[in-house]
């Protein structure tokens, strides 16, 4: 269980990152500051490759969430409850999620959203990422893990 | 009306609400998009290049034109250059894309039926079906509208010219000291606003023709539903053995160019460079996004499958264990 703990959570900040990492690039500052300069970098200055990383992070992700989803209901919920913080966390990844798929959605042929609406999910699906960086990183910063024992009475 | 850093905030957030609310919105797909949508056929045998198109669009968009405030706000890093063509002699360039002539004529010199011909023809945004500007756009300011449209906001637009990156015929242009970015960080992001051929999709609210089109002398355009226009390029085609361009590009515009030569000799003849696009075959630039899109339904299920397959062999280790163990 441990080993699979350590697996899940791996893939889970890995696919975080690397979607944190190729969706801020979908903005035109890789470039701009000299981010995209550094060797071995030069692909963030890329919009389709950035792109087409974001999908497959986007895929890992929503089979990472669905498999974490399931195997907290069947069989963690009873000896495990969600902190603050990680109830926060789910709120807000739920939020990009539900965000991105519009997004994806959008990006579809034949499929055209109103402008006002497509300017809601793009600054909601970047708002709420922020969002989440913080609280991961006060997460991080006061020690918050996503699971807390039970208290068990008599 | 012109967006400044409190409307536009105010805006978000009204936008926020009423989607929440009620205004998710319909896709257009629900409807029989491809009836809906208009596509435009240039028969480059008419053009006599005469221009009369180019001028009509310059005074049919001549209000949205930018008009920078000047002088440009110094924008970091040193990198970063400021895009300028309002002054007087670069306002009045014909012969290319900017931010002020969304539309030009084009030459080819080439051979047809043995003899030296030049053939002219206007070029200006192909109008995508799938518009990778339009989808790509990290601010929403490129959108595509249901009659195949697409156009740039540029109350929106902070000028980034991802759009001009992503487009196989890199057709946006921008002008700097312009735009929603003056309001923002004008230091630190944006760089203007980029501007293109919105196929006046305010005449055609209003049931009129383009302007390129309506001064046409030649009749070179004609405009209609993408299905007709289609149907009618490919009989010409067939009929008077044209070759039709625009058709399949970028997995298909709203634009189709009819040549008596094929288009590798056109590439071939036109002068290309920035502002004066290609005639090359374009692949679909979001085939990517629409295959890994299908690949997002499976993801939830494989996840499943494997929580299910986890928790099954728990369960029955479980189950093999004697009670006091569990």
């Amino acid at each position: 269980m441990k080993a699979e703990n350590a697996l899940v959570k791996s893939a889970y900040m890995l696919v975080l990152f690397v979607m944190g990492l190729t969706g801020f690039a979908q903005m035109p500052i890789f470039g701009r500051y000299y981010i995209a300069d550094i060797p071995g970098l030069g692909w963030l200055d890329r919009y389709y490759v950035t792109h087409t990383i974001h999908y497959w992070g986007a895929i890992v992700l929503l089979a990472l969430v669905v498999y974490c989803a399931v195997v907290y209901g069947a069989l963690l919920r009873r000896r495990y409850r969600l902190t603050v913080t990680a109830q926060v966390r789910i709120v807000l990844l739920a939020a990009i999620v539900v965000t991105g798929i519009f997004r994806v959605v959008k990006n579809l042929p034949d499929i055209v959203f109103s402008p006002g609406f497509t300017m809601f999910i793009d600054i909601a699906h970047l708002g709420f990422m922020m969002l989440y960086i913080l609280a991961a990183a006060g997460a991080l910063i006061f020690g918050s893990r996503w699971l807390k024992q039970s208290v068990r009475l008599g | 009306m012109s967006l400044t850093r409190r409307n536009f905030l105010k805006t978000g957030l009204a936008t926020a609400c009423a989607a929440c609310a009620t205004q998710v919105p319909l896709p257009a797909s629900a409807a029989p998009k491809s009836d809906r949508e208009l596509a435009t056929l240039i028969d480059m045998r008419k053009c006599i290049g005469c221009e009369a198109c180019v001028d009509a669009c310059r005074e049919a968009n001549e209000l949205k034109v930018p008009e920078p405030r000047k002088p440009f706000p110094k924008m970091y890093p040193p990198r970063v250059k400021a895009e300028d063509w309002s002054e007087p002699d670069r306002r009045a360039v014909q012969d290319r894309l900017t931010p002020y002539n969304w539309t030009f004529i084009q030459e080819a010199t080439v051979t047809v039926n043995g003899e030296e011909t030049t053939l002219t023809f206007p070029r200006r945004c192909m109008h995508c079906q799938n518009p990778p500007c339009a989808d790509l756009c990290p601010w929403g300011a490129a959108r595509k509208l249901k009659n195949g449209i697409t156009l740039i906001h540029s109350d929106i637009c902070l000028g980034g010219s991802k759009c001009k990156s992503v487009c196989p015929w890199d057709i946006p242009q921008r002008q700097t000291g312009v735009g929603l970015y003056l309001d923002l960080l004008p230091a630190l992001a944006g760089n203007g606003v980029m501007y293109k051929c919105d196929r006046c999709y305010q005449r055609i609210e209003q049931g009129e023709l383009p302007a390129c089109i309506e001064a046409c002398p030649e009749d070179v355009q004609t405009i209609g539903p993408r299905e007709e226009i289609v149907a009618e390029a490919h009989r010409l085609a067939k009929e008077e053995n044209l070759y039709i361009y625009g058709e399949t590009e970028n997995g298909g515009t709203n634009t189709l160019y009819l040549s008596p030569v094929p288009f590798d000799q056109i590439e071939a003849a036109i002068e290309k460079g920035p502002g004066r696009p290609h005639m090359e075959p374009v692949e679909n630039q979001m085939a990517h996004a629409d295959n890994l899109a299908k690949a997002m339904l499976i993801a939830p299920l494989a996840g499943l499958a494997a929580a299910v397959g986890r928790v099954y062999k728990t369960v029955k280790n479980a189950e093999g264990r004697p009670e006091e163990d569990r």
